[in-house]
């Protein structure tokens, strides 16, 4: 039944990534059903999510691949937040193809079907797993904000004279969504990066690459939010935004492996 | 009744002719009194009369007489439209898009104000209620109205773009003139506020200043007020630059901030635009965005027709069925008046019966009555519409005999 799920979301996903295509070129129905598409497929995911859990009797996305599905149903979400309203609609023009291509690859890797029972305890994994993922959903959703601040201020430094036709926030509301949501998402990936280290020294485990990486994100998303209390705003701090991002990448899809075996 | 429509726009007539036929609203109301069930929408590019009159020549002959009596050079440029397409045209001119920029939303408050002004019956009331209905409608589903149509308007479309709401911004005018004012007044209907007005001139600049309650200030002072402006607006006859880049990166305090030059030859230094977080914009800039924002109201005004020509058809379809109800009517009472007379005649055998039965009785029969009749009413209504209905209606009025009450 769960596996089943997985189809409907993927092409509720997959319709929502086109319709944003479609109204990046023209606003309108597309925008719409793009939307649809993203709060349906959420709903779905949200349903494959609780059949998984149901089935598990507890938290089955400590592996990898489900941990890369519970990932993006907490981009998806997260999204929502603002994705529903006209102008932020291009945003999921950054989010949505991503979150597609992030379902294949946990469907590729086992993680939309029967999870593998953990060995830690629920309470750990929502704790640890829990909240670095819902970090690193918040630092996506800050990256698609600052991906869509470099292309608008990029349209206005052009002066390109469309600029008026086409919908999209302020900068200065993206600058200022971008900032509150690394707000939001570092004191999650702290608490769950600390629970982790704990963890890890209570059973005496080796740091091992993804720890390390995990720790540079910190790093980097740490020092944005220094630097913004410090005045950096605008392109400068879009660009960091995005080379953090790509931290959270290499997190999430190049090392895990080890950190999961 | 029907509708007729007799009235000159900016499509026929210059600005002289249409100045010598524009009403204010009392004006216009007394027109419209004037000329029995009649509305007249006068704005600064048209003056509509439509009238609603049993005869459609002398309506016209009356509406037309009432204008050219106001300056008689105006009779070239009437045009006259009746019925659907008059309706069709006043749907269109509440959409905006009879408008010299399509799509323009100050219309639709001029067409309901002169609905309230007129003296509409029954067809009128109709027709400019479904106007309105059109109006708002293709604003809400085509993006034919939301973008700027005039300079002032795209720059306080662009401040947008670059600080989101405007309540609370602060802007610096660089000019006293009028389109530094008309540019100001655009960022003030959005909610910003004129902090500052400099100028060469220190009279003009501190008449502008207090009409906005703002500060005058020098030219030389511009530098040192740019760390408390987030928009600043340009348009001096000067012949050179008054504010460079330089001074722009050293005073503002990394702040961002959106500049716009309406002034030729231009004030502001080309080189801001490339300062991070400063964004220039000048005249040519600013008419480019026009010109597109205008092509798309032209491209989405595609779709507006759509709409208008489907709320027409509403009208047109409502507007047929009136000459059929008044035989729909008589049919359904003189069906009435037989079925209450035969009831009355079995009085004597409806008697016996107990309370329940005789209501099931007349259930019964009140039910036989309707759908006898339901058929015919659908295919008059439908005849209605295909302009046969005036046929119809008389045939049903030949055939039950529908009006031969005072003979019988």
């Amino acid at each position: 039944m769960a596996e089943l799920l997985f189809w409907p979301v993927l092409l509720l996903y997959g319709e929502a990534a086109v319709g944003y295509f479609g109204e990046a070129r023209r606003p309108g129905a597309a925008g719409r059903a793009a939307t649809w598409g993203v709060r349906l497929g959420w709903l779905a995911q949200t349903a494959l999510l609780g059949a998984q859990a149901a089935r598990e009797g507890g938290f089955p996305w400590g592996t990898w691949a489900g941990s890369l599905n519970l990932f993006v149903w907490l981009v998806v979400g997260a999204y929502l937040i603002w994705g529903c309203r006209k102008p932020y609609r291009l945003l999921g023009l950054a989010v949505m193809p991503l979150a597609a291509v992030l379902l294949v690859v946990s469907r590729a890797g086992g993680g939309t079907g029967v999870g593998t029972r953990s060995r830690y305890s629920n309470l750990f994994l929502v704790l640890h797993v829990g909240l670095v993922l819902a970090a690193f959903a918040g630092f996506t959703l800050a990256a698609a904000l600052s991906a869509l601040y470099i292309w608008q201020e990029r349209r206005l430094k052009r002066r390109e004279a469309t600029i008026l036709r086409r919908p999209a926030p302020s900068l200065a509301t993206l600058d200022r969504l971008a900032g509150r949501t690394v707000a939001v998402a570092l004191p999650a990936l702290t608490l769950g990066v600390a629970v982790g280290i704990a963890r890890l020294l209570s059973d005496g485990d080796r740091v091992d690459a993804l720890v390390v990486a995990t720790l540079a994100t910190w790093a980097v998303w740490a020092a944005y939010l220094v630097a913004r209390t410090r005045g950096l705003t605008g392109r400068r701090a879009a660009y960091l935004a995005l080379a953090g991002f790509v931290l959270v990448i290499v997190v999430r899809l190049a090392l895990p492996p080890v950190h999961f075996a | 009744m029907r509708l007729v429509l007799v009235g000159t726009s900016h499509h026929h007539a210059p600005v002289e002719l249409r100045e010598r036929v524009a009403l204010d609203r009392e004006a216009a109301s007394a027109l419209a009194e004037r000329l029995g069930e009649a509305v007249c929408l006068s704005t600064c590019n048209r003056t509509e009369l439509y009238v609603a009159a049993a005869d459609v020549e002398e309506a016209e002959r009356r509406a037309a007489a009432a204008l050219t009596e106001l300056e008689p050079r105006v009779e070239p440029a009437l045009y006259r439209l009746r019925d659907q397409a008059a309706a069709l045209h006043l749907f269109r001119v509440a959409a905006g898009l009879d408008s010299l920029v399509p799509g323009e939303g100050e219309i639709l408050g001029q067409v309901r104000a002169a609905h309230e002004a007129g003296t509409p019956g029954r067809l009128l009331d109709r027709v400019f209620r479904q106007a309105l209905h059109a109006g708002r409608k293709v604003r809400a589903q085509t993006a034919i109205g939301e973008s700027p149509a005039s300079v002032s308007g795209a720059a306080a479309a662009l401040a947008e773009q670059v600080f989101g709401a405007l309540a609370g911004r602060s802007i610096l005018l660089i000019g006293a003139g009028k389109i530094s004012e008309q540019a100001a007044r655009n960022l003030l209907s959005r909610g910003a506020r004129i902090a500052f007005v400099a100028n060469r001139t220190a009279e003009h600049g501190g008449e502008l200043a207090a009409r906005f309650g703002a500060a005058a200030i020098p030219l030389e002072r511009i530098g040192d007020e740019l760390a408390h402006a987030d928009v600043v607006v340009s348009s001096t006859s000067a012949a050179g630059l008054v504010l460079d880049a330089a001074t722009v990166e050293r005073s503002r305090r990394g702040r961002r901030l959106l500049f716009i030059d309406l002034a030729v030859p231009r004030d502001l230094d080309p080189a801001i635009h490339e300062l991070d977080g400063c964004y220039l914009f000048d005249i040519d800039d600013l008419e480019a965005i026009v010109s597109e924002t205008l092509a798309g109201r032209r491209g989405e005004a595609v779709r507006a027709e759509a709409l208008v020509a489907a709320e027409a058809e509403k009208f047109h379809e409502w507007q047929a069925s009136l000459d059929v109800v008044p035989a729909i009517a008589s049919l359904r009472a003189r069906a009435e008046e037989i079925r209450e007379a035969e009831l009355r005649k079995a009085e004597s055998l409806l008697g016996r019966l107990d309370d329940g039965e005789r209501r099931a009785v007349e259930s019964i029969t009140a039910q036989i009555v309707n759908k006898l009749l339901h058929l015919p009413t659908v295919r008059m209504k439908q005849a209605a519409v295909s302009a046969d209905g005036v046929i119809y209606a008389d045939a049903v009025r030949h055939l039950f005999g529908l009006g031969e009450e005072d003979g019988r």
